[in-house]
């Protein structure tokens, strides 16, 4: 079915509204004066998870976390608390935590707003994590075209050394702590945990091979736990709330709250806090849908990395499992949404461009096989393609896909792979009518408005 | 003094990087060690370093890179391998301002193209060219993780949410006529210089600068509202017609 935009003002009764469905924890005082300061988040509980990890030992610190079932929410999520307990204990070597803070998977836009609203989360999520993991310097790579973000950190992270939260002795439990903002320099691949490291470590930014794995050789070749911003930021609340309370919300095997991004030609793009789970069909339905008199063509669940749904999977649950079994990835849970106006080809053949230009280049099949998707889909777009491109972009895909260094090929193939697969009959009429069947001017956030775009605020 | 000589090339080595002149090389220096104290090896500097040395020039010089190389014990070939490889290093001068267009799937879709063409033609540059006055820069950026605000244009890496080609083009109006322009997220603009020293790790000293745009943006609280029972039924996040800013003499 086609989701318009005569949907239900009331969201569909009690059980279906946004009081029911949203659960604001990260998110729960963005709208308060001031949201970014240690003042502000004091007073909304602020570092009370901190006291309460501070004690438990170590060791039970990582069993509640591990218990209360978090996941990884960079995309690949892998349970948060087990990632920690494989760093080796006793084993004289100093222990590195390393944020990944480089969003930039295309669509995803959830850890720069949580960073520029409250940063605190994340330094109260460090210091508890490094507690745990019994390290004594952290690291926030921070991707670098965020200057306001970066702003923000900087100030954050003096405000926390100045109250005791970070630096020697913290809150008198003994913890020692050392926390370095470092922001990157542009290269979307240094998302991928060891290139981050090797990025950090002042290199080119490449993956390097595992094993071994960053908990065992990571940083400067010490056991490293690199988790994304929001993974760690969800942490204070599960200690300060408890695990109950986390695991209540969302499903057995993806519990908890977690930031969807809705964007694109909907009613009302932005961030939505809620329990794992929740269907985008919902999401729309609470924030007006589509944009008026349009329908849905295609959506990624969490990047353009993630393989593409359409208006059949409306009712998938957005969770790991549920995500999964329809035939793609969670991801960052970057809802893209692609109305009728849009052309299939011209936004498969620009992320194909993206993934051509970030390719490090160290692996043969990304690098090559990239930049061979890029000329087969331009002349596809332009009118210029044959019918056998087609399986020649199918046959590259799958050459890529599972064959590179890292997962930056495998997701360079997902949009080929699950376009062809909905509409390769659009990738036909490119090439039958020799040329794109769209209006590009129809898909503009402006399209519709009819008093706007005609200079009138010159 | 080497420009005429890059006019021929005769595959012939370059001549060694000139020196800073001694006052930049003292201050670089002290600020230089400051960044490198921060980290338990010294090479994880080079990054900050590469953006301290372009605060200097507005671009990462040979002289510059051959500065990281000789505070971090490492050759110039291997601080030049890590420079070409990130973006955000500039090879060679650009404008004050790098207005930067996300031409990425959904902000090209949403208007980004259409932003982007009207920009180099209104500036008379193309891609990644600067304007004749030295002012602005223009180039088509990558994803900026801010699609909820798309369509987003970029200048010197702070946020300008829901443009039109119209709000873009007074954007770079202002910039050139030299008006103040603040951000829909972010601190009133400083120049490129200024900015890459914030992320070389040096904190934005002016004051408000932390505070300047408020907390988080329109489409950030969106959820939050709805959850609050505030906003049952939100509709466009930001007036697309009209600047986010003041519309100043215009």
């Amino acid at each position: 079915m086609t989701l318009t935009t005569e949907i239900n003002d009331n969201g569909g009764g009690n059980g279906d509204s946004p009081e029911k469905l949203l659960a604001p924890v990260l998110s729960a005082f963005w709208d308060q004066p001031e949201s970014w300061t240690l003042e502000t988040y004091r007073r909304h509980e602020g570092y009370e998870g901190l006291r309460k990890a501070l004690a438990m030992t170590p060791d039970d610190l990582i069993a509640y976390v591990k218990d209360s079932g978090l996941r990884g929410r960079g995309g690949a999520g892998f349970p948060t608390g087990m990632k920690w307990q494989f760093i080796p204990q006793g084993d004289g070597k100093p222990h590195y935590l390393v944020v990944n803070a480089d969003e930039s998977e295309p669509g995803t836009c959830k850890d720069i707003p949580l960073l520029f609203a409250n940063p605190h989360s994340l330094i109260e999520g460090i210091v508890i994590a490094c507690y745990a993991i019994r390290s004594s310097h952290a690291f926030i790579y921070l991707r670098g075209e965020v200057v306001p973000v970066l702003r923000r950190l900087h100030e954050a992270v003096r405000e926390a050394y100045e109250a005791g939260y970070l630096g020697t002795n913290i809150l008198g439990s003994g913890l020692d702590l050392e926390l370095t903002v470092h922001a990157g320099a542009g290269a979307y691949i240094c998302g991928e945990e060891t290139a981050l490291l090797d990025s950090l470590e002042g290199r080119r930014g490449q993956p390097r091979l595992r094993p071994p794995f960053p908990a065992v050789a990571g940083l400067y070749a010490c056991p490293t736990v690199v988790n994304n911003v929001e993974s760690i930021a969800s942490v204070p609340a599960i200690l300060n709330r408890g695990k109950d309370w986390f695991k209540s919300m969302g499903s057995e095997k993806s519990p908890g709250f977690t930031l969807y991004s809705l964007s694109g030609h909907v009613a009302g793009p932005g961030q939505y806090e809620a329990p794992l789970g929740i269907t985008l069909r919902q999401l729309l339905d609470m924030s007006g849908g589509m944009r008026p008199g349009h329908r849905l063509k295609f959506w990624t669940p969490g990047g353009s990395s993630t393989p593409m749904f359409t208006d059949e999977h409306l009712d998938v649950p957005l969770d790991y499992e549920g995500v999964g079994a329809a035939g793609s990835m969670l991801g960052t849970k970057a809802l893209q949404c692609f109305d009728e106006t849009t052309c299939v080809v011209r936004a498969v053949t620009r992320w194909t461009e993206f993934y051509a230009h970030e390719s490090c280049g160290k692996c043969t099949p990304c690098r090559e096989g990239t930049y061979w998707l890029v000329q087969l889909l331009r002349d596809i777009e332009a009118g210029k393609g044959q019918m056998a491109d087609l399986d020649k972009l199918n046959d590259i895909a799958d050459n890529i896909n599972g064959k590179s260094f890292c997962a930056l090929g495998d997701g360079a193939a997902s949009p080929i792979f699950s376009s062809l697969k909905y509409f390769r009959e659009e990738y036909e009429q490119h090439i039958t009518g020799k040329g794109c069947p769209f209006d590009p001017a129809r898909s503009t956030a402006w399209a519709d408005d009819k008093n706007a775009h005609q200079g009138v605020n010159a | 003094m080497t420009e005429a000589r890059q006019e021929v090339s005769l595959g012939m080595p370059q001549l060694p990087a000139p020196a800073y002149p001694a006052e930049v090389r003292a201050r670089l220096e002290a600020d230089a060690k400051e960044v490198i104290a921060r980290y338990p090896d010294s090479r994880s500097a080079l990054l900050p370093l590469l953006h301290l040395v372009q605060s200097e020039e507005g671009y990462v010089s040979r002289t510059g890179m051959a500065f990281c190389a000789e505070l971090l014990g490492l050759t110039t070939a291997e601080v030049t391998a890590v420079a070409t490889f990130y973006t955000m290093y500039r090879r060679r001068a650009g404008g004050d301002y790098q207005v930067g267009v996300c031409t990425n799937t959904l902000c090209a879709v949403m208007g980004g193209d259409a932003i982007f063409d009207r920009l180099k033609e209104h500036l008379g540059v193309g891609n990644d060219e600067t304007t004749e006055d030295g002012k602005i820069t223009l180039e088509h950026i990558e994803c900026n993780a801010a699609c909820d605000f798309a369509p987003v244009v970029m200048v010197n890496w702070e946020f300008f949410d829901n443009q039109t080609p119209e709000s873009a083009t007074r954007l770079v109006d202002d910039l050139i006529a030299g008006r103040t322009v603040e951000p829909t997220r972010g601190a009133p603009l400083c120049s490129y210089k200024e900015t890459a020293r914030i992320l070389a790790g040096f904190p934005d000293e002016r004051p408000g600068a932390v505070e300047a745009s408020g907390g988080a943006g329109p489409a950030s609280l969106i959820g939050l509202r709805l959850a609050k029972g505030e906003e049952p039924h939100p509709r466009v996040v930001a007036p697309r017609g009209e600047r986010p800013h003041a519309e100043e003499g215009k």
